[in-house]
């Protein structure tokens, strides 16, 4: 027997590929066309769960806000982590005591972030009483507590935590170009913003493939962020998919809902990944 | 020196407590207020006494996450020795699954079918004719309670019912004071209109909506006027701000907020803060309309476990919140009624004395969750603190979209 | 892709030339503004964790306390309250340790082992295998969070402190795997059929070999699952019991728990300590760190 003593060693390897990653989502799958309530069960029921979740306003909400929080966040994550990763790549003084202090919040966890974040919102307290007291009274800046604002204020917390990480992949990939090239800028008299939207930029495109692939991944998870600001609130208004499968599947009682639920959120970021895998995978072997 | 002697103290205790074999129990609840945890400590005290250990493990996410967690643990096999969970449908599943103790012979033993008043508390902790849960109190969702010292500072007299308290809202509102506190949370949303139900629609309607799942009468004109009390309501509660029940009762206590629509677990509250009814705080059972109360409450299940010891120990548990002595120290500080008729509560305050009074005559309904299942209930749950916090929401829509969940409701 | 120890080489722009350019203000200031902004809740954390309730209510978040109080960091270490349970964050404090320990030592072992097979000793669907467990680290916890229940319920694992080790190894597997396998890749082959000539054997060459040279990329490894094993609270929640909550999730309940009036000095202190351990590794591990998730990032 080949290579025995290497398949016994990647046993766990692949119980966790085939039993958990790919056993247990089938599962979830499976399930998600039953009845279940409380305990899985096997009362096959077609699409039901699936009419049900989208006629459902709460999942409605989750979606939409999970799409806004998604694309604000990967288009604003990116601009900031672009434009401090190449502020950073000038050569300046202290670029370590910067670079420190934009990615520390990816040290923290969500529920940290959510409860800071909260503080500071919180219009009794936070920014709003400050702005007023400094002599604008009429002020109001409470996005916690206004339903059409509410996911931007987790956005600004979401944001905070983990754009540094964004920084620091860009900031990776700008080292990673050839110094050559400034220079032949520099001699054709191209200004330096140019320079980085025409000639920078398309150079990193896998730099930003890759930003882009690790933000959607993170995107689909949030709960406990939501869970720490809002808890979902004001009304439903900054509810989450993630939180829809966790309540429906534990306090509703509601397996096949919640199952249901998460299929959609798989379902999701294989829209995303399969593109992804295709450009990455797909077209290494034409090269 | 003191530590020496503390440290002697604690060894001794030690010694004592291993020497008479005492079996700990984890009891899981999610009673965290302050009233709430001063009444479970004296659960603890007397477990802790009978020569038992009472091992608490409190779970702060208001009930319907509480129960979540509850939940995953029965059915990942590793569950506490107690837990609190709202009686009726929540467990039904949970029993069929066999995951619950049977108490029927501590019941038995007990006399509880002779103890508990009303009986229906029984009848709720019963499935096919075996006993699943230890009433440990009765709690009504259907009260009104009222700050007089906001209703002083807006210069008015305290409302008596409803239909006052809403006329009062403007002068409140004048004066600086939130009319009616709502904590964001979304089963205070639904606790809030289905005291307001209960109030305007009378018993009928509510039975046939609740009880029934009759579509046609929630799409109904009684409803119809539900929902615009519920749409009044909802107004002069938009500029609270808090998330928990009790950081809305806290603005009661103050004067800073008119009234809240409240469990009379409120109670604790406002006698942990030392006020007196009648005198500090207005309560109106029924929003001073309908004088009925749901007999819902709180209740002790205790899932099966593998060891003799422990299960011996969670049936005197069981026992234990049963006796009188257990319901009168508890009832006291959670502000709750008793589930024995036969306890003298002379110490009970004016709010006790109106629920016990109601229950005397029989007034009474069934509780929204043993005639509703969980599903149902986050179902509701969800709409209700969306009309509550969306004020572009109309009444129009909202009754709409309950149609359709009473419609699919079990 | 790119190599991550570029990060360290220094930057590779134009040379500034004078002090006080235009170019220099713009660039300087827009990475201040920056700077305030990734500081400031830092900032507003510890300033209300030494404030007195009264001047929380009187005062302005931003400002420093007046006068400088403790009281909250011992309230929230070791008297809040969760029910009847008045022991602060101490107890999950010490759970988050003794569930950091195992995992990490559990997870990095097993995915150095795989990432050693999975590079030089590959065998037939060895890379089938390894694209499922990559592919896995995108798929949402969800939807394996009620299957797993049952499967740790199955092997009498659920609610123990092994059966939480166990979901940590597995989700930490795609990124541990990832780095091991790049890492031993890299080692060349000669020094690997040397020791195959000379009669050792998987094990053998792993131990004596493998795992000596990959100090620099287990100390990686280990910031990035301390970091998020530590930061972890669905797990923590769903596969836990009370007695073995992590940090995470007690602060979640203590923050949750209001009695009488919400004190934000004490909320802000435990939220401080939560976030204690994983800012101490970040600081002290300074560049390893940027160079663990760029490793881990850039090359996903």
């Amino acid at each position: 027997m080949k290579n025995l003593n290497a398949k016994i060693a990647s046993i766990p390897m692949i119980f966790t590929a085939l039993v958990i990653f790919v056993g247990c989502t089938a599962w979830t799958i499976y399930h998600s066309f039953t009845n279940s309530r409380l305990l899985p069960n096997n009362n096959w029921v077609g699409f039901d769960q699936y009419e049900r979740l989208w006629d459902t306003k709460r999942w409605i909400v989750s979606v939409g806000n999970l799409a806004i929080y998604g694309v604000c966040s990967l288009v604003i994550s990116v601009i900031i982590g672009f434009v401090l990763a190449a502020l950073l790549d000038r050569k300046i003084r202290f670029e370590g005591v910067f670079r420190s202090i934009f990615l520390f919040p990816f040290a923290l966890s969500f529920i940290v972030t959510g409860l800071v974040w909260q503080w500071i919102l919180n219009p009794e307290f936070g920014v709003q009483k400050v702005l007023q007291s400094l002599g604008w009274e009429n002020v109001t800046f409470d996005p916690l507590y206004n339903p059409d604002l509410v996911i931007y204020g987790i956005l600004i917390a979401g944001i905070w935590q983990g754009s540094g990480l964004i920084m620091c992949v860009m900031l990776a990939g700008l080292r990673g170009i050839d110094g050559d090239i400034w220079k032949a800028t520099r001699v054709d008299g191209i200004k330096t913003w140019k320079t980085y939207i025409f000639v920078i930029i398309p150079m990193m495109k896998p730099v930003f493939v890759t930003a882009l692939v690790l933000i959607a991944s993170g995107i689909i998870k949030v709960y406990d962020l939501v869970l720490a600001q809002t808890s979902g609130g004001p009304g439903i208004a900054s509810e989450v998919p993630a939180k829809y499968v966790y309540d429906k599947m534990f306090n509703a009682q509601n397996l096949g809902q919640g199952f249901a639920a998460s299929t959609m959120m798989l379902v999701s970021v294989a829209i995303v990944l399969i593109p992804w895998a295709y450009l990455q995978f797909g077209g290494k072997k034409n090269d | 020196m003191k530590m020496i002697k503390k440290l002697l103290a604690a060894a001794v205790l030690t010694g004592l407590s291993s020497l008479s074999s005492a079996t700990e129990l984890e009891v899981s609840h999610w009673w965290t207020s302050g009233g709430e945890a001063a009444a479970v400590t004296e659960l603890a005290k007397a477990f802790d006494a009978s020569g038992d250990k009472w091992k608490d493990s409190a779970i702060a996410a208001g009930g319907g996450g509480a129960a979540a967690i509850i939940i995953s643990r029965i059915l990942g096999g590793d569950p506490m020795g107690a837990t609190q969970l709202n009686h009726g449908r929540d467990a039904e599943e949970l029993i069929k699954a066999g995951l619950l103790q049977d108490l029927t012979d501590v019941a038995e033993k007990e006399n509880w079918r002779e103890i508990i008043r009303p009986s229906s508390l029984l009848d709720s902790c019963t499935f096919e004719g075996r006993i699943y849960c230890a009433p440990v109190n009765i709690h009504s969702p259907q009260w009104l309670w009222l700050s007089h010292k906001a209703f002083k500072d807006a210069g008015i007299p305290v409302p008596k019912n409803w239909s006052e308290f809403i006329a009062a809202a403007p002068a409140l509102d004048k004066a600086g004071k939130l009319p009616l506190a709502v904590g964001q949370q979304a089963w205070q949303s639904n606790l809030t209109f289905n005291a307001i139900t209960i109030a305007i629609s009378g018993l009928e309607p509510w039975k046939k909506v609740y009880v029934d799942k009759n579509a046609e009468v929630a799409g109904g004109e009684e409803f119809k006027k539900v929902f615009e009390a519920a749409d009044q309501a909802r107004k002069i509660s938009a500029k609270g701000k808090m998330q928990d029940w009790n950081a809305a009762t806290a603005m009661v206590i103050k004067g800073d907020a008119g009234g809240q629509i409240m469990g009379d677990w409120a109670q604790g509250e406002f006698q942990l803060a030392g006020q007196v009814a009648g005198e500090d705080y207005t309560c109106l059972p029924g929003l001073g309309v309908t004088e009925m109360i749901s007999t819902g409450g709180d209740a002790f299940y205790f899932p099966v476990l593998k060891d003799a010891e422990q299960t011996a120990a969670q049936k005197r548990l069981a026992a234990l919140i049963i006796q009188k002595d257990t319901q009168v120290a508890f009832n006291l500080k959670k502000g709750s009624l008793p589930i024995r008729g036969d306890v003298d509560l002379e110490t009970a305050n004016d709010c006790m004395k109106k629920g016990i009074k109601i229950l005397a005559g029989n007034n009474v309904l069934p509780d929204l969750s043993q005639v509703i299942s969980a599903d149902t209930m986050s179902d509701l749950e969800d709409l209700m603190v969306e009309f509550w916090n969306d004020p572009s929401m109309t009444t129009e829509e909202a009754q709409e979209r309950f149609v359709k969940v009473i419609a699919r409701a079990d | 892709m790119t190599d991550e120890t570029n990060l360290v080489d220094g930057p590779r722009g134009p040379k500034p030339k004078r002090a006080f350019t235009r170019r220099n203000i713009f660039v300087y200031g827009t990475l201040l503004l920056f700077a305030v902004y990734y500081l400031l809740p830092l900032w507003v954390m510890v300033v209300t964790s030494l404030k007195g309730m009264p001047e929380i209510r009187m005062g302005n978040i931003f400002s420093p306390p007046v006068e400088v109080t403790f009281q909250p960091w011992v309230k929230a270490w070791s008297e809040a309250c969760t029910g009847i349970n008045c022991d602060g964050l101490s107890r999950g404090f010490w759970n988050s340790i003794k569930i950091l320990i195992p995992s990490t030592i559990v997870s990095i072992l097993i995915a150095s082992i795989n990432g050693y097979a999975l590079s030089k000793w590959r065998f037939k669907g060895s890379e089938t295998f390894f694209a499922i467990l990559v592919l896995g680290a995108f798929i949402p916890y969800q939807i394996m969070i009620y299957p797993i229940v049952i499967l740790l319920r199955e092997a009498g694992l659920y609610g123990s402190l092994w059966g939480l080790v166990l979901v940590h190894t597995i989700f930490g597997m795609p990124i541990m795997t990832l780095l091991f396998r790049n890492y031993f890749t890299g080692i060349p082959d000669e020094l690997f059929k040397a020791a195959r000539v000379d009669g050792a054997g998987f094990w053998g060459i792993f131990i004596k070999i493998m795992l000596p040279m990959s100090l620099p990329i287990i100390v990686v490894a280990m910031i990035l699952q301390i970091t998020g094993i530590w930061n972890d609270f669905l797990f923590g929640v769903i596969y836990t019991k009370p007695d073995l909550y992590p940090m995470t999730v007690q602060l979640n309940n203590i923050v949750n728990s209001v009695q009488g009036v919400k004190e934000y000095n004490v909320n802000m202190a435990a939220t401080l300590l939560t976030g204690l351990v994983p800012l101490v590794i970040y600081f002290i591990s300074g560049k390893l760190f940027v160079r663990g998730i760029a490793a881990g990032a850039v090359k996903g």
